[in-house]
């Protein structure tokens, strides 16, 4: 790179409007409506035209090929207009009607597949994982892979009583923010970290650390002269807080580390309220490449919901309807003392009234 | 090089009909050793069930505090290729919106500079482009920024600003949400490239209560939008509705959360003073029903996920505000949130857990908030309250 070029900082991101599709930029705040035309596919009107979007997947992990097959679908059908989605679609954006089967059939010849709209399964929000976590507790993207081969179907249908999103995070640190998702698999840790005594004090600030765990189990504590701290692994909960500020605290546990499974969350205000997801499955082991366990378990949660659940009710407000007592019995997951809250506000989660299902 | 990658377990997720990330990324191997190396790593992780990479590193560009995490690979003599393997957010434009010669541009930079690896897009919305040297840090910043790109948020720092499509593809949005975007991602450059806060501060902007981008889950600050009048009804439009077979008792009126809305043949009903705006009828009729005309938006503060002290969703602080160019109520809040929170929040204490701290009464009254009944489900339940107007006898101590 030349030295001579004025080296510019602040400058933010490109103004959006460069990138907008004429018809969207002519509609821009007057849309009157859309329409849904097939799985993935919708379009939008206004009263300067219609705008119609193939919707694709996409690994979200993407090589700068892929980007450049996508761009070239752009390219070729879309007079270079596209966009991604807050799930990792890509979007082509076309005003002629008759692009949306070539731009289909360009998708297919790549093997991606169309879809992700209305009551589908959308792509899904993901994390990193072993592809480039130091806390991930498995990998991200494989799990995505191997849940989605067996639900590719419902991301090509709309064929689920109502919209469906799942979400993977590596640890809970949640960079995916499962936590409002209809179906969620976490990464987690089970064993405490194991301190290195021998770094620690030279890499870490001790208050730091201490302050860091929310269970109070980490004390400042002296080693051969030299201070570093302990836990107390009885009230460790394998959160990870302490080595996200301090490297000489690994939880990774090869033996140990898995996965756990959540349901019932949503974000959208309509019908109910946004929903936190609440604990379905506390732990099934990493069995990679293919985590046979948990494909399994998100199989059975689909595969109850899509049959139990009434049109447009989403997967917690299902589970509200019909009772968590019922869920558990539907989808046979054992309920266990891991099961019952016990932490911050876990009162709140406690049964008070004698409605129970009989 | 790619052929002998000996990948085995990484392998048997290039079956099934799911886009292939170990396909992909085999398919820039050849050319780059990052990439290579990276699956061979990764397959290392596939065999021991754990991952190999340590733990950040201070790397940047001069003159920022955020935008560039550092990575370095904890077997770099095994896997020399990713030894360094630093991530650079690119604040993405508004919306996700691009065209393909602004792409392929980004695509060109990374092909010479870094691995050929992305994610589109990172959960707080920029662009990742995923690993490479400390050495191509600057030369990938000056070759981004002479085609008009800039770093996105890193750190505790304001991070990217993120919005749905908004008005350029959906009747639903209530106010611009790409343009308060790029306004707010302009205005904080300071803020989002120099981390300076107790910890993370993100901004995210849904154009309805759908909430598109998750705002209401996933950002410190939910900008949501909302409207304040009726819903807009195309009588002739539901009537359609009617007659294509829909199951309008079903779908619609019985679904409704407040029941609102009453049917009589053809024609539909909504008592607009009882209705939450929970957009379902507006979701499942989009050619009768529209959001109304007096729009803005929504502000709710405090959602993030459970580090350190449990999930929060925002917590409403204005259930209503207009929000039109130059969004100078709004920068108002912003910084007056900013500097309480600055001054009073400890060390990685998100916004959402320092109000639970100091209480949402004291928290208004610092910013200048109301208290108002649309903040909380219910009243408090607990009679511990901390009364601070009493009656004095007459001629000592308070006159309230």
């Amino acid at each position: 790179m030349a030295t001579d070029v004025e080296r510019k900082t602040d400058i933010g991101p490109p103004h959006y409007e460069q990138f907008l599709h004429p018809v969207m930029k002519a509609n821009y705040g007057k849309w009157l409506y859309h329409d849904s035309i097939a799985p993935g596919v919708l379009s939008h009107t206004g009263p300067e035209g219609t705008i119609y979007t193939v919707r694709a997947a996409s690994p979200r992990l993407a090589s700068t090929n892929f980007i450049r097959n996508m761009t070239k679908i752009a390219t070729d059908f879309c007079d270079g207009y596209l966009r991604f989605t807050s799930r990792n679609n890509v979007e082509f954006l076309t005003d002629k009607e008759e692009n949306v089967d070539k731009i289909k059939a360009a998708l297919a010849e790549l093997k991606i597949p169309v879809g992700g709209t209305n009551n589908a399964i959308s792509n899904v929000v993901h994390t990193q994982g072993w592809v480039h976590c130091h806390s991930a507790a498995t990998d991200a993207s494989g799990l995505v892979k191997v849940v989605m081969d067996e639900l590719a179907d419902y991301f090509t249908s709309e064929n689920l009583p109502a919209k469906t999103r799942l979400a993977v995070a590596c640890c809970l640190n949640m960079c995916g923010a499962v936590h409002a998702s209809d179906i969620a698999i976490l990464g987690v840790h089970r064993t405490p970290p194991v301190i290195d005594h021998s770094t620690l004090p030279n890499l870490c600030e001790i208050p730091t650390t201490v302050a860091s765990c929310p269970n109070n189990a980490i004390k400042p504590t002296s080693i051969e002269g030299k201070t570093t701290v302990k836990v107390d692994e009885d009230k460790c909960m394998y959160c990870g807080n302490c080595f996200t500020v301090c490297p000489s605290m690994p939880l990774s546990d090869p033996l140990n580390d898995g996965v756990s499974i959540w349901v019932g969350g949503k974000i959208s205000n309509a019908r109910t309220e946004p929903m936190f997801t609440k604990l379905a499955v506390p732990y099934l082991p990493n069995n990679p490449p293919r985590w046979p366990e948990v494909t399994d378990a998100v199989k059975k949660i689909v595969d109850v919901y899509a049959a139990n659940a009434r049109p447009f009710e989403r997967l917690g407000e299902w589970i509200d309807r019909i009772s968590w007592a019922r869920f558990f019995e539907l989808t046979g997951f054992e309920f266990t003392k891991y099961h019952l809250d016990d932490f911050r506000w876990a009162g709140t989660t406690y049964k008070r009234s004698l409605q129970n299902r009989y | 090089m790619a052929d002998d990658l000996k990948i085995p377990l990484l392998e048997e997720l290039e079956k099934g009909p799911w886009p292939s990330f170990v396909t992909d990324i085999k398919s820039v191997a050849g050319k780059s050793e990052m990439a290579a190396d990276l699956l061979r790593q990764l397959e290392k992780s596939y065999e021991d069930k754990r991952g190999y990479w340590k733990h950040g590193g201070l790397v940047g560009v001069r003159g920022y505090g955020g935008g560039v995490i550092g990575r370095y690979s904890a077997l770099p003599e095994e896997f020399p290729g990713v030894s360094h393997f630093h991530t650079v957010r690119v604040n993405q434009p508004s919306g996700w919106v691009y065209t393909a010669d602004a792409l392929n541009g980004i695509m060109d930079i990374w092909d010479e500079h870094g691995s050929g690896l992305t994610n589109m897009h990172g959960s707080t919305g920029d662009m990742v482009l995923l690993g490479t040297r400390t050495e191509e840090l600057e030369p990938t910043f000056l070759a981004l920024t002479q085609k008009g790109w800039d770093l996105g948020g890193s750190g505790s720092d304001m991070r990217t600003p993120s919005c749905c499509i908004g008005p350029a593809r959906c009747e639903y949005a209530c106010f611009d949400t790409l343009a308060l975007t790029y306004n707010l991602t302009q205005e904080y450059q300071d803020e989002l490239h120099r981390p300076m806060f107790n910890y993370k501060f993100k901004i995210k902007v849904s154009g309805c209560p759908n909430d598109c981008t998750a705002a209401i889950a996933r950002s410190d600050m939910a900008i949501i939008g909302i409207w304040k009048d009726d819903i807009k009804v195309n009588q002739e439009e539901f009537a359609k509705y009617v007659d294509s077979g829909m199951d309008v008792q079903g779908i619609v009126v019985d679904m409704c959360p407040t029941s609102c809305i009453s049917v009589d043949g053809k024609t539909i009903d909504i008592d607009d003073s009882n209705c939450v705006k929970c957009m379902h009828c507006i979701n499942k009729m989009p050619k009768a029903l529209a959001v109304g005309d007096e729009k803005g938006a929504a502000i709710a503060l405090g959602a993030k996920a459970p580090i350190v002290d449990g999930a929060l969703f925002g917590s409403i602080m204005v259930p209503f505000i207009e929000l039109e160019e130059p969004y100078e109520e709004l920068h108002d809040l912003i910084e007056r949130i900013w500097e309480f929170w600055d001054e009073h929040g400890k060390a990685r204490e998100r916004i959402g857990e320092f109000i639970e701290r100091v209480t949402l009464a004291r928290f208004c009254e610092e910013v200048g908030l109301d208290p108002i009944p649309q903040m909380v489900t219910h009243p408090r339940e607990n009679p511990y309250i901390f009364y601070e107007e009493y009656f004095a006898e007459e001629g000592e101590g308070s006159e309230e």
